[in-house]
């Protein structure tokens, strides 16, 4: 690939003495969204969240293999976690907005830890978030109702505003419509298209059709390996790897 | 375990196994009717090609509710979109079965013109090329489907052969000119046939192995893969 904005490199990760990820390489080029399909425990979403160092978080879990963005390894030495996860964000499959907050602070919170508080940058950053989630028009007269009264489609959203208040280049989704109704769902699709223009994204999904339908590139896991990757159109139509074939024509999984 | 889908594609081979049967059966008689000179059979052709288009219309509506309902990939989406072109390919082939019916049922009601050599042998290789494409559409077997596109060169060749011989007929005695121009056009019919056979083999050859042969696009050209 001609210039991946993240890549890795013969990733592998543990729980404990299993392990879940193997030696995998996969790069993903800016403006693309790249989805990860595989049966369930296939690794994909310990994959996920190696690329954003937050498998480590996990009692007795490492990682081998280096993760680069812009051709920075963010397991290089002095590397800080939680800077590495405000430029690679990510959006879970259960909408989590912090209960206590309202619309308005659940987007701004990671504003806030990164120490910025005057109430004018913060006005701005919000309200480009929550329009660049396609929720703004929704939640313009309610920024003060607690996060948590709002639908689920519209929590995602919002947790997909609050990912992008920081402005990370990379965005991480792990089953992010699995919880949500097609209409939902539907929202969100067409908003990570119109996502691409700003952030690159990752998306793990169980939904065959919603990889198909959205994502630039397909990559198929199956125990821990990364059996094939490549253009979404041929994964689908003209897989190479008869492992693939089985997956996506529903012989196994 | 089988899946549902399997059920489902396998019936839709079978109704393209049936059809392909019926234009089989069409082409036959009109041949016969022609070489052997039995008016009788024209009947038969006008009666099979009625089934022939009511497994046209069966085949597209299977081939819409699958893609509705099991949103088939890979090699069943490959299948599902080659079936759907074999269909109007095996259509049309039913139209032409009846259109050698036509211009036959004029030719034989006239004394021969000729002894027939050359269309007989085209005959034979066009009903060839038509049972093997469907064979190595059953079968799945890409090698079949290749060596119809290769019978096609030579059915070419005896249109052209066929065509020239006629013409020297008609320019020796245009008193002949009606009766030379209807083996002409069962020639150009027969020549039609060997064309849709070749396009189901070329679609047998892309649902099994994903390469688009067509229009000289046998140097790896992929489904799935856009030219950059």
């Amino acid at each position: 690939m001609a210039n991946p904005i993240l890549e890795t490199k013969e990733v592998s990760a543990w729980f404990g003495k299993h392990q879940a990820v193997r030696g995998i390489s996969f790069s993903a080029e800016p403006n693309t969204i790249n989805a990860m399909i595989g049966p369930s425990g296939c690794g994909k979403s310990t994959f996920l969240r190696c690329l954003n160092r937050l498998h480590e978080e996990v009692e007795g879990a490492r990682v081998e293999g280096s993760v680069l963005l812009s051709k920075e390894d963010i397991y290089g030495q002095g590397v800080d976690p939680v800077a590495v996860r405000r430029r690679i964000g990510m959006v879970f499959q259960k909408p989590n907005p912090f209960p206590s907050m309202s619309v308005f602070d659940n987007v701004a919170a990671g504003l806030r830890l990164a120490g910025i508080h005057k109430r004018s940058v913060l006005a701005e950053v919000v309200e480009r978030s929550l329009v660049q989630a396609a929720l703004w028009e929704e939640v313009k007269d309610k920024l003060k109702q607690p996060g948590t009264s709002l639908s689920g489609g519209q929590q995602q959203r919002l947790c997909i505003a609050r990912a992008l208040a920081v402005n990370p280049p990379v965005l991480l989704m792990d089953e992010p419509t699995s919880a949500l109704d097609p209409i939902s769902t539907a929202k969100i699709e067409e908003l990570l298209v119109n996502l691409k223009n700003d952030v690159t994204i990752v998306i793990v999904t169980h939904n065959m059709q919603q990889a198909a339908r959205i994502s630039d590139q397909t990559c198929f896991f199956l125990t821990g390996e990364l059996v094939e990757a490549g253009e979404t159109s041929r994964i689908f139509t003209n897989p190479q790897d008869t492992r693939t074939e089985q997956y996506i024509t529903g012989r196994f999984g | 375990m089988e899946r549902s889908v399997d059920s489902e594609l396998r019936q839709l081979k079978e109704k393209i196994l049936t059809m392909g049967g019926y234009v089989e059966k069409a082409l036959d008689d009109s041949l016969k009717a022609l070489i052997q000179r039995k008016p009788e059979l024209f009947d038969n052709v006008y009666e099979v090609e009625k089934e022939v288009n009511q497994k046209h219309i069966e085949v597209d509506e299977a081939c819409l509710r699958i893609l509705a309902r099991q949103a088939p990939m890979a090699a069943d989406l490959r299948l599902v979109v080659a079936v759907i072109k074999i269909n109007t390919d095996l259509e049309r082939m039913g139209d032409q079965a009846v259109n050698i019916s036509h211009n036959a049922k004029r030719y034989i009601t006239e004394p021969p013109l000729k002894p027939l050599i050359d269309l007989p042998r085209m005959a034979e290789e066009v009903r060839a090329m038509v049972r093997f494409s469907l064979d190595a559409f059953v079968r799945g077997d890409v090698a079949l489907a290749e060596k119809v596109l290769a019978m096609d060169d030579l059915v070419d060749g005896l249109k052209n052969q066929i065509y020239r011989e006629l013409i020297t007929y008609i320019v020796g005695d245009p008193k002949v000119t009606e009766r030379a121009l209807n083996l002409i056009l069962i020639a150009r019919n027969l020549e039609r046939l060997g064309d849709h056979a070749t396009n189901i083999a070329e679609d047998v050859i892309f649902a099994i192995s994903g390469k688009d042969i067509r229009h000289g696009g046998g140097a790896g050209a992929q489904a799935g893969s856009t030219q950059k």
